[in-house]
């Protein structure tokens, strides 16, 4: 590993194998990681059964802390929910790098260009139509149903070739159908289903246990690396068609691969928790202003900082209003709808 | 004379419409080639043609010999580096990371960041005078300094052969005169191939060796500034009337538009 002036390059000597990172990343990492810890000890900690954070550390490294219940409540209770939290965030960060490169918007995001909410359409449209359908069957079906949205998405905005503006005018449209088929399934379906549907849809985390982790965690383990290899990539595509092709990059595929890996993670994190808003807005935005443009870096900075969004928007929501609990997706909405409009301000008058 | 890159009977379309017939055209190695004519002419598309962006409906480009379709474009990209007209940086990307960008097609999904792309990268930042302002957001500097470091990406490809198009587009006559120094140095030091669209006549006729003047689509004339640049090319290619004079600081063929105006005022003195 050395320092350069602006960047740290890290170079294995007997192996083929080299990145670059801007050089406040490894410090920023490190910070990131240690707040994820705080905030997954004090989340676990917390609740209407209170365990002191010392006890929850106790039990979490096998130590016994003279209480059975700890136990318990820890790995069945807690646990669980505040790992799906971190991992739905982990997904929704990096789809939203992911749209925000390759369509050169900082605006751009799963939600915003339809991928969301086809995803929340298919989950409901199964929850609503086949209610006995099994758990595990949640996040195939968003990830289809992100897929075809997708698809649809970049046929109609093909022509002779992608282009992002197009993506974004495109899935605006799309996504406003998909949202009027999703109320329109809620206001036939029956009202039990209904009613199940519109908790999943405003984007909680409540209840979730290790068999949703278990789902979740093939797609993360199968994508996020991929997104890790593909972040040079998305620099170059980044730079417009005409220079990454000059550049050598096979446009196209790399395009597709990208849009594919996008859809995969929002639609599986969509699955697990439903549609929890603006983390895939706002995690890739903040963390350019910690780490800078170059995705090798940006990329797993953003997926820390949407996994700990997401987590620490589930604690708040648990104990804001305590004990009427608020859903993690209104926690991040109503920080990011305003983050939203001061882009948005700030864009126009940049 | 070598060549750099040839066209056999090349047509290119934008759309459905036909830009560019059965062109033959060969691009001199190591020497500056300089294509001009009037808006519209297909200059863009033939730099695009060369640079593979632009797939041909019949006809080829050849890459010293090798038909260019029959390449892998990583391959070419090794070997041509392209700039197009007034590209755009995404915000916040500071001048290295630009430039670091330009060794794209000498990297792997491993290999992402070797010894040698630090060297081309700093040796580009060097040879362009971007070395004080590595550090900088491109937002934050000015037009020429900008398009310097768009250049000096392309340098840290390290190609023999560099396509730009209209690289003075947008920028002041002491900025456009700065990058076209700047690519003169490149040419006559490091011996690589340039061709760039230009709209200015006489500084094409001042920075080429090889001057290719484009009418609606096919050549209308080739070869030294000297030979091509004559009063009926003007008339012809442009539908201007003008005199060929000789500059008098770089010795190359000088063009004086005469409009009605221009006339009538002389008149009036």
């Amino acid at each position: 590993m050395t320092m350069g002036k602006s960047w740290v390059t890290i170079r294995s000597p007997d192996f083929p194998f080299s990145v670059r990172l801007d050089r406040r990343t490894p410090l920023i990492w490190a910070i990131l990681a240690i707040a994820s810890l705080v905030v997954f000890v004090i989340s676990t900690a917390y609740g209407e059964y209170p365990i002191s954070s010392l006890d929850v550390v106790k039990t979490l490294l096998g130590l016994d802390t003279g209480n059975p219940d700890h136990a318990f409540i820890i790995y069945t209770l807690r646990l669980p929910r505040v790992i799906t939290a971190f991992l739905v965030g982990i997904g929704l960060a990096i789809a939203g790098t992911i749209l925000q490169g390759l369509t050169r918007n900082p605006l751009a995001a799963p939600e915003i260009v339809g991928v969301e909410a086809g995803a929340a359409l298919a989950a409901v449209a199964l929850i609503v139509l086949f209610p006995s359908i099994p758990i595990y069957l949640l996040p195939l079906a968003a990830f289809l149903g992100a897929s075809l949205t997708a698809l649809m998405v970049y046929l109609l905005a093909w022509d002779r070739g992608s282009s992002p503006i197009r993506l974004i005018l495109v899935g605006v449209g799309i996504g406003a159908m998909t949202g009027a088929l999703t109320s329109l399934m809620i206001t036939f379906g029956d009202i039990y289903d209904v009613s199940q549907a519109l908790v999943w849809l405003a984007g909680s985390v409540y209840g979730r246990t290790w068999e949703q982790i278990q789902a979740l965690l093939p797609w993360l383990l199968c994508f996020v690396p991929l997104s890790f290899f593909l972040a040079r990539e998305l620099n170059t595509l980044n730079l417009g068609d005409d220079v990454a092709r000059g550049l050598g990059s096979p446009v196209e595929w790399r395009r597709g691969l990208l849009i594919l890996t996008c859809v995969a993670l929002s639609g599986s994190s969509v699955a697990t928790a439903g549609t929890i808003g603006f983390v895939g807005l706002m995690a890739p935005h903040l963390s350019r202003q910690l780490v800078g443009t170059p995705h090798e870096g940006l990329m797993p900075t953003a997926a820390l900082v949407g996994g700990l969004m997401v987590a620490l928007a589930d604690f708040l929501g648990r104990s804001l209003f305590a004990p009427i609990e608020l859903p993690c997706g209104v926690v991040t909405a109503a920080i990011g709808a305003p983050y939203f409009l001061y882009l948005l301000y700030r864009n126009r008058n940049a | 004379m070598e060549k750099a890159l040839t066209t056999r009977q090349l047509t290119l379309n934008y759309d459905r419409t036909t830009i560019i017939r059965d062109l033959n055209v060969e691009i001199p190695a190591q020497q500056i080639t300089a294509l001009v004519g009037a808006n519209g002419c297909g200059k863009s598309a033939l730099l695009k043609g060369l640079a593979r962006l632009l797939k041909p409906q019949t006809g080829a480009v050849y890459l010293e010999g090798t038909a260019i379709a029959k390449l892998s474009t990583k391959a070419v990209a090794k070997q041509l580096g392209l700039l197009p007209q007034s590209p755009v940086a995404p915000e916040g990307l500071t001048v290295r990371e630009l430039v670091a960008q330009g060794r794209y097609p000498h990297q792997g999904w491993l290999q992402q960041w070797s010894k040698e792309d630090d060297q081309f990268t700093e040796s580009a930042l060097a040879i362009t005078g971007m070395e004080e302002l590595a550090d900088r957001p491109l937002e934050n500097l000015s037009g020429g300094q900008r398009q310097r470091a768009w250049i000096a990406m392309a340098l840290a490809q390290n190609t023999d052969i560099l396509l730009l198009d209209e690289p003075t587009t947008f920028l002041d006559l002491a900025h456009q005169i700065e990058v076209l120094d700047l690519l003169y140095d490149l040419n006559r030091t490091q011996g690589r191939t340039i061709v760039m669209v230009l709209h200015d006549l006489n500084q094409a006729c001042r920075y080429a060796d090889y001057l290719v003047a484009m009418y609606q689509g096919t050549i209308f004339a080739q070869g030294v500034p000297g030979e091509v640049m004559t009063e009926a090319m003007v008339r012809e290619v442009f539908g201007l009337e003008s005199r060929i004079v000789r500059d008098p600081v770089a010795g190359t063929p000088l063009c004086i538009p005469i409009s009605q105006r221009s006339a009538s005022r002389k008149d009036c003195a």
